[in-house]
């Protein structure tokens, strides 16, 4: 029965000593402890949470570079194909003009054989026509003479004419 | 470089050893000399003055075995009396009209007095007190000092602790307002348990198996319990919702009983583990002086070792369960209407 009678003096102690206790330990040690605890938690919380969106921002910057990286492809594609076009129409266009030009040349030319062959040929007909006028004269002349000789002057300036 | 880990590591073994040997000794030391100064050895004696308090703290017979302990009395018609129990001289003198009867003080004229002595109870409660303030202040500054940096030392032994009992006993059985309650769980868990644990030391004073203490620590639940609770607690109590009316007679007074029970249960829980305990170890221990045998000595200290170990187990399990159930009371009477 000794045991189960709680004796006034510890009651009255245990309970000024444990409240003491309580008060002091709240102020200097849970709650700077538990502070502590929760900023030590958030911190790491938080470190967590910014590794998973610096993975996510590396992934996303993967696949832009490779957007990037196509969009690249594509258009030095598309570059090449203009510069491909561009340079066989320029050829072509060049061809052409280089076509018309010795065409017109040839044609030029032409003309200009037409025009000094006939400038030729009307040199050859006043020749003739010299010619023939000095012979006239001569043999004119000569008629005035000896039947024999004007045989020998025309066969003379016959043969001149040949020799011509 | 292992191999002088693996040896240093045996030789703290090998220490670890030797302490607890000496713990267990050490009691039966103190037993000895007891059953010598009185030729017939009584077991019921030695274990009652073991488990009980006393106006002077005894750790052996002889010369500066006993220490004196500070006696304050107070009666209506004497006054205020204040002096050392050695003034006692162990039972065999009277002072100031007090005289020591079976541990306890007593007026010789029969007077209504008050005891507020400084007992073997009350000193040792000084000393858990004590200890409890270098260890958690320490362990407080070592948060400040290494703010953010992970536990190390005593933070480290105690972080997973209070940690435990944020996220296993306080969070579910309180829920979002279990911050509030925390200094308080902290508190009450560790000064049982380290409570527990020095009582468990020889030469200690069984404080946590006292009734008086336990008593004290199961009334601050109570009156805790009762300052947070919601109005659905006392709905819940006096017209229980769901019971048909004739029932509700007779469930009322059960419920209302039912508020004292719980922390009653508190108080006889704690005080019946820790005080079998220590009676189960030194039953054991008195075994050796009953039968006169080395034989049975070293048996005993043998089963007491054993017993030591569970007693340790039994030191964590009753400060778990006080706080635990304390948590689960504040739990309930934070209750709302929804749940």
């Amino acid at each position: 029965m000794e045991l189960l009678t709680p004796s006034l003096g510890l009651i009255f102690w245990q309970t000024l000593v444990f409240l003491l206790l309580f008060a002091i330990l709240r102020s200097f040690a849970w709650k700077p402890i538990l502070n502590a605890l929760r900023i030590r938690e958030e911190s790491i919380e938080e470190a967590l949470a910014a590794a998973e969106e610096a993975r996510d921002e590396m992934a996303n910057l993967k696949v832009g570079n490779e957007k990037l990286l196509d969009e690249a492809r594509h258009e030095r594609e598309s570059i090449l194909k203009e510069a491909r076009q561009a340079a066989t129409s320029l050829r072509d266009e060049a061809k052409n003009e280089a076509v018309k030009a010795t065409d017109k040349m040839i044609a030029e030319a032409r003309v200009a054989i037409e025009t000094e062959k006939k400038a030729a040929i009307s040199e050859v007909k006043s020749l003739v026509a010299e010619f023939s006028l000095v012979i006239a004269e001569k043999i004119i002349r000569q008629k005035l003479g000896d039947e024999k000789d004007q045989k020998k002057i025309i066969d003379k300036y016959l043969q001149d004419i040949k020799l011509n | 470089m292992t191999t002088f880990k693996k040896i240093n590591r045996e030789k703290s073994y090998l220490i670890n050893i030797i302490a607890l040997l000496f713990i267990f000794i050490l009691p039966l030391t103190s037993a000895n000399a007891e059953a010598g100064e009185d030729e017939k050895f009584s077991p019921g004696d030695m274990i009652m003055h073991h488990i009980q308090d006393a106006p002077e703290w005894h750790l052996w017979d002889g010369p500066y075995g006993t220490i004196p302990l500070p006696v304050i009395l107070y009666s209506p018609n004497q006054g205020l009396s204040v002096f050392m129990s050695g003034r006692f001289e162990h039972g065999h003198a009277s002072y100031q009209g007090y005289r020591v009867e079976e541990g306890h003080i007593v007026s010789e004229s029969g007077d209504k007095f008050y005891d507020f002595s400084i007992t073997k109870n009350v000193a040792q409660l000084l000393i858990n007190v004590l200890v409890m303030l270098l260890l958690f202040i320490s362990v407080a500054k070592a948060y400040k000092n290494r703010a953010g940096k992970a536990p190390k030392g005593m933070q480290s032994l105690i972080e997973p602790i209070i940690l435990f009992i944020r996220d296993e006993i306080a969070k579910p059985n309180i829920g979002e307002k279990h911050n509030k309650y925390m200094p308080y769980l902290l508190t009450l868990f560790f000064f049982i348990w380290l409570g527990n644990l020095i009582g468990l030391t020889p030469g200690a004073a069984n404080l946590t198996g006292n009734i008086a203490v336990t008593g004290s620590l199961a009334f601050f639940t109570l009156i805790l319990t009762l300052f947070s609770s919601k109005s659905y607690y006392w709905k819940h109590i006096f017209w229980p919702p769901g019971v048909p009316t004739p029932i509700k007679f007779i469930i009322i007074p059960v419920e209302v009983i039912g508020i004292l029970t719980k922390p009653f249960s508190l108080m006889i829980r704690l005080f019946v583990a820790i005080t079998a305990g220590h009676v189960v170890l030194l039953s054991l221990l008195g075994l050796t002086f009953v039968f006169h045998s080395y034989l049975v000595g070293i048996g005993s200290t043998m089963i007491v070792l054993f017993i030591n170990i569970i007693e340790l187990l039994v030191a964590t399990i009753q400060a778990y369960v006080f706080t635990l159930f304390t948590s689960m009371y504040i739990g309930m009477a934070l209750e709302e209407e929804h749940h």
